[in-house]
């Protein structure tokens, strides 16, 4: 009886323990009579392991003390950003969500819209150099691109008598199309989103609805062919003031 | 079953672990890591639950890293061609080899062959899953594996050839 020869491949899944147990005597029988193989496959093995004691220390890592001890300075910012990401993950936003997605009476289509609007509001609003795609200075057509590009006339409410002046706007991809992502910012640099859809899914109207996780609260309503969802850092009372106000400037 | 979020996280270490060995930089691995995360989450919803986060995960660090290569000026690139290596390579008078040297030495890898091996030797993916993560065949996966290891060994071993890798633990 004679065994099938041994491949390359097989040299390497035995190094990366991949080999199937009725194999791998049959290798270790043709490494002890094959010098050169064995001393290749033992020069792999030991750069495995070469690289777990390299590298595995950075699993046991705490996330940098400079990322930590950083304000809003600008060197800082991405790392920053990463840390808001994380600890808000951390914390069990996107889980918090979910859950809340699936066991609420509202539908899961437009808990992810929410959902959505919430991860915007994270990832853009720490952003100090690129908060925005088009700046509050080019209003006009920061308006007219995302008019287009959501296939609706869009309007910006002024929210300059709740104290919040416009930073700008960004196109984002939503679920179902191109989202617009319009940010506000007070004199102190607290910063809301105002998040807006449309679609022909829509044509409902809706109360103000809330939804609060972790510290980012949402209020989001429907109306007509738009969706909208206003998130901030802050706490619902002064959200609320806000949502009313944008609510009254879409709907004069 | 909270959806994915505390499972999400579990994968960061794993995430930043293989990023300092593909970069060899602390700070770019960081960046690296965090671009992939801003792009999970943005995603968040294509995932499918039930199906496998940890290559999910990958597969987007992967995208992101050869974005960033790509948005490189040309040069900064680590991986150099056979003829550079062995130009660039001095035999080293020592039996032991220092582990900062497998550092090095995989550095100087081709990105694509880096990835491979890292995935494999580090994070110890099957080579089924090595490929899914990276989008190549089986086969590929194969030979860059080989042709990395080689190299690898051909860049760490002593000028003579007469001794053994050792790693200093």
């Amino acid at each position: 009886m004679s065994t099938l020869p041994v491949t390359e491949a097989e040299l390497h899944a035995y190094v990366d323990g991949l080999l199937p147990e009725a194999r791998r005597a049959e290798v270790e029988a043709y490494l002890a009579s094959h010098a050169d193989d064995a001393q290749r496959v033992r020069h792999w093995r030991e750069q495995n392991q070469g690289f777990r004691d390299l590298y595995d220390p950075v699993l046991a890592e705490a996330l940098p003390a400079r990322v930590r001890e950083s304000t809003l300075q600008r060197r800082s910012r991405p790392a920053l950003r990463y840390v808001a990401v994380a600890a808000w993950l951390a914390l069990g936003g996107v889980g918090g969500w979910y859950l809340h997605a699936y066991s609420s009476v509202t539908s899961v289509d437009t808990m992810a819209f929410v959902h959505q609007a919430a991860i915007a509001h994270v990832v853009y609003s720490p952003e100090v150099r690129h908060p925005v795609e088009v700046g509050a200075d080019q209003e006009a057509h920061l308006v007219a691109w995302l008019s287009k590009r959501l296939g609706a006339s869009l309007k910006v409410p002024q929210l300059s008598s709740v104290g919040y002046q416009l930073v700008g706007g960004r196109l984002l991809p939503g679920n179902r199309g191109p989202v617009a992502q319009f940010m506000f910012q007070d004199g102190n640099g607290l910063r809301l989103t105002l998040y807006v859809r449309s679609g022909p899914g829509e044509n409902k109207e809706t109360a103000f609805r809330y939804a609060q996780e972790r510290g980012i609260s949402v209020f989001y309503w429907l109306d007509g062919k738009f969706g909208y969802a206003l998130s901030g850092e802050i706490d619902k009372t002064e959200l609320l003031r806000v949502a009313k106000v944008v609510y009254q400037q879409l709907n004069p | 079953m909270d959806g994915g979020g505390r499972e999400f996280v579990q994968h960061i270490p794993r995430l930043r672990r293989y990023a300092r060995a593909l970069t060899g930089d602390r700070a770019r691995a960081d960046d690296l890591v965090q671009d992939t995360l801003e792009r999970a989450l943005i995603k968040f919803h294509l995932w499918r639950p039930g199906t496998d986060l940890r290559a999910w995960l990958f597969a987007i660090m992967h995208n992101v890293f050869i974005n960033q290569l790509r948005s490189q000026p040309a040069g900064v690139s680590a991986g150099l061609d056979d003829d550079e290596i062995s130009m660039a390579v001095r035999p080293t008078q020592s039996d032991w080899l220092e582990v900062r040297d497998l550092q090095a030495a995989v550095l100087r890898l081709p990105e694509e062959q880096r990835e491979v091996l890292l995935l494999v030797a580090l994070e110890q993916m099957t080579y089924e899953e090595t490929s899914g993560v990276l989008g190549i065949p089986m086969g590929t996966v194969m030979s860059r594996l080989s042709r990395a290891r080689e190299r690898l060994r051909a860049l760490l071993a002593d000028g003579a050839g007469h001794a053994a890798l050792k790693l200093v633990k």
